[in-house]
């Protein structure tokens, strides 16, 4: 595809048109038949792109998932288990900034039905996902499942939650020691929530978006300094890639 | 003097209780730290064992020594600005970094690199992997207590970096990848010395054969020990060479449909039954000879053309997500790259490195081994720290 092709904008309608895209491989249409039948009201939505397939399941099937995949479809390789926040992370080098003082949690953009979530779909701004790979037969999916919209208080009871695949993969527990504590989300289930990589004496969960970078904030992004205004310069393209030989 | 039936019975139970403190007092055990500082860590992995006698009870990993947080450092910095991070996670095979995100990137951009780039790729990412397990081939030795292989390691992984600094300009870091393409094409003569360079590290295989491999004290540490059952690995994710020691054969360089050159080369995957740390060892050393195999045909079939596609001056990268993994010298590297279509960098990166899921296996693994084994067992994983911490 050439780069003129891919102009901002355009990328919304071409992924609801992907939404109806076939699988990339039979067997991955496979898996997700499976797992559709085999969670009924648990299967929410699913995804596929050129290489890969997405299932996203309600909150309280996300261990039934991992279950009807590793024991009937053979998805018995735990590649990882993540979390994502949708909030919108303040536009560094733009005019909104990371406000020292503003209260956490009260941006206007923020609520219930106004994240904007990745493929498909979800409605909470925590998410949690895992992929898990079927190492004979050479696919592997994603799973994507709603998990809150926190913030997680200190009585741990409103934060966002997931179950835990401890019981299904011994290997999930480092995974998801990882996950609450970058995310917060908590893991019903797991045999002892604790920091891995932090000291435990480490207040706040650092990858979510309002949790503030002090380089960043001491010190704007220099990175868009001087590309400003790109859309509609080609000449400056040229220019810059003049190494990169025409085809 | 007669011994009553009361005085017997509270003999009986002084000596049970006697028994029982012994008892506690022998499982009291002892808790060794080691690391970070210790002498036998890798890298900064701080173990902590319990140990009863010689014998492990139970061991916790600690890592988080080097944790830079970099997958939050990717969402403040934009494309081109990652690789610069990303070279730095595992720093012994750099390159094969970089390449992983760059693919992702390039298929969010629907971007494809000019063959002649894939090939260059390839190459250096099978030196990178040259250039790693290599170490590891002289430094498991020299953990065990072998000396001499690891100076030949240094000696001859030497070339492979002098050749990697040649063609990128570093030697730890190259930073050499760019999203449509590489930075530059290589230099002039650098096709028959790395031909030459490749026949050194075969040589230098042969030296491990006869080193290493058969060596009475070296197969007495590592036959056996650390044993890693098939479907505990896929449990815990284990993946690479640890994965192809315990019999599950599994190469995403064969078995992912990748833009990457490998589909063109012919060679072979090892796996080994065994899944001890023997194994281990094994595997590696048949993947450096075929590492060198690779870069040899690939330099035989280097095609030519352009190094760089078309791309806009200003890197956007369209809405949406992917995930792209490779076989990265230490196992399965991936990186879930989620992008909202601004002009800054990914809005979520997830990094999914192969030793972090290989090391949290330790818990697992090293319970109820002899204190010397668990330096073998250590060493035959064969993790970086900062391929742990990110």
């Amino acid at each position: 595809m050439s780069p003129e092709a891919e102009a901002p904008g355009s990328t919304a309608t071409e992924e609801a048109a992907t939404e109806e895209a076939a699988p990339p491989s039979p067997r991955h249409g496979e898996i997700v038949e499976a797992l559709r039948s085999a969670l009924g009201e648990g299967f929410l939505q699913h995804h596929y792109s050129a290489r890969e397939a997405w299932v996203r399941v309600a909150p309280d099937s996300w261990r039934q998932a991992a279950k009807v995949c590793r024991e009937q479809l053979g998805l018995s390789y735990l590649d990882f288990i993540s979390g994502i926040d949708w909030k919108q992370a303040p536009d560094l080098g733009a005019e909104k900034r990371w406000d020292p003082d503003a209260e956490p949690g009260v941006d206007p953009d923020d609520g219930p039905g106004r994240w904007v979530t990745g493929v498909a779909g979800g409605e909470t701004r925590f998410q949690v996902f895992a992929r898990l790979e079927d190492v004979d037969r050479h696919v592997g999916i994603t799973l994507k499942a709603d998990a809150g919209d926190g913030p997680s208080g200190p009585d741990r009871s409103s934060a966002p939650r997931a179950e835990s695949w401890v019981p299904l993969f011994r290997g999930a527990d480092w995974h998801e020691r990882e996950t609450w504590e970058m995310y917060g989300i908590e893991f019903d289930g797991h045999p002892g929530l604790r920091h891995l990589y932090l000291p435990g004496e480490f207040e706040g969960f650092p990858l979510r978006k309002d949790f503030p970078l002090l380089a960043r904030e001491v010190k704007p992004w220099p990175g868009l300094v001087n590309v400003e205004g790109l859309p509609g310069e080609e000449a400056e393209a040229e220019g810059e890639s003049a190494e990169g030989a025409e085809p | 003097m007669t011994v009553t039936e009361y005085q017997k019975a509270a003999y009986v139970a002084g000596q049970a209780a006697d028994a029982r403190i012994n008892f506690e007092i022998e499982a009291e055990g002892m808790t060794l730290n080691m690391g970070p500082q210790h002498p036998a860590t890798h890298g900064t992995l701080r173990v902590v064992v319990r140990l009863d006698g010689e014998q492990v009870v139970w061991a916790d990993p600690i890592p988080g020594y080097m944790h830079r947080g970099y997958e939050k450092l990717c969402e403040v910095r934009d494309y081109a600005q990652v690789t610069t991070l990303i070279n730095r996670i595992d720093w012994l095979g750099s390159f094969c970094n970089e390449v992983p995100f760059i693919l992702a990137a390039e298929e969010l951009m629907g971007i494809e690199a000019p063959p002649r780039a894939q090939y260059i790729r390839t190459v250096l990412f099978e030196m990178g992997r040259i250039a790693n397990l290599t170490l590891f081939l002289g430094d498991m030795a020299a953990q065990i207590g072998a000396l001499t292989p690891v100076f030949y390691a240094f000696r001859d992984r030497e070339y492979v970096l002098n050749l990697i600094e040649a063609a990128t300009g570093g030697r730890f870091h190259p930073n050499f990848d760019r999203i449509g393409g590489l930075k530059d094409d290589l230099p002039k003569g650098w096709i028959d010395e790395t031909r030459l360079v490749m026949r050194r590290i075969r040589h230098f295989c042969d030296e491990i054969d006869d080193l290493i491999i058969g060596n009475r004290i070296f197969e007495d540490r590592c036959r056996g020990i650390g044993v890693i059952p098939r479907d505990i690995a896929l449990e815990y994710g284990i993946s690479g060479p640890n994965a192809r020691a315990s019999g599950i054969d599994w190469d995403l360089r064969r078995d992912e449909d990748s833009p990457l050159a490998w589909k063109h080369c012919d060679w072979k995957v090892w796996t080994h039954p065994d899944g001890d740390s023997f194994a281990r060892y094994w595997v590696r050393q048949q993947e450096v000879r075929e590492a060198t195999r690779i870069v040899e045909q690939l330099l035989d079939g280097l095609p030519a053309g352009p190094i760089r596609a078309k791309t806009p001056a200003r890197i956007r990268v369209p809405k949406g997500e992917t995930w792209i993994h490779t076989e990265n010298p230490l196992g399965e590297m991936g990186y879930y790259v989620i992008s909202d279509g601004s002009p800054g960098g990914p809005f979520r990166c997830k990094i999914r490195t192969p030793s972090f899921s290989n090391v949290s296996i330790v818990p697992w693994l090293l319970r109820g081994v002899f204190v010397p084994d668990v330096i073998t067992i250590l060493a035959s994983l064969y993790f970086i720290l900062g391929d742990i911490d990110r």
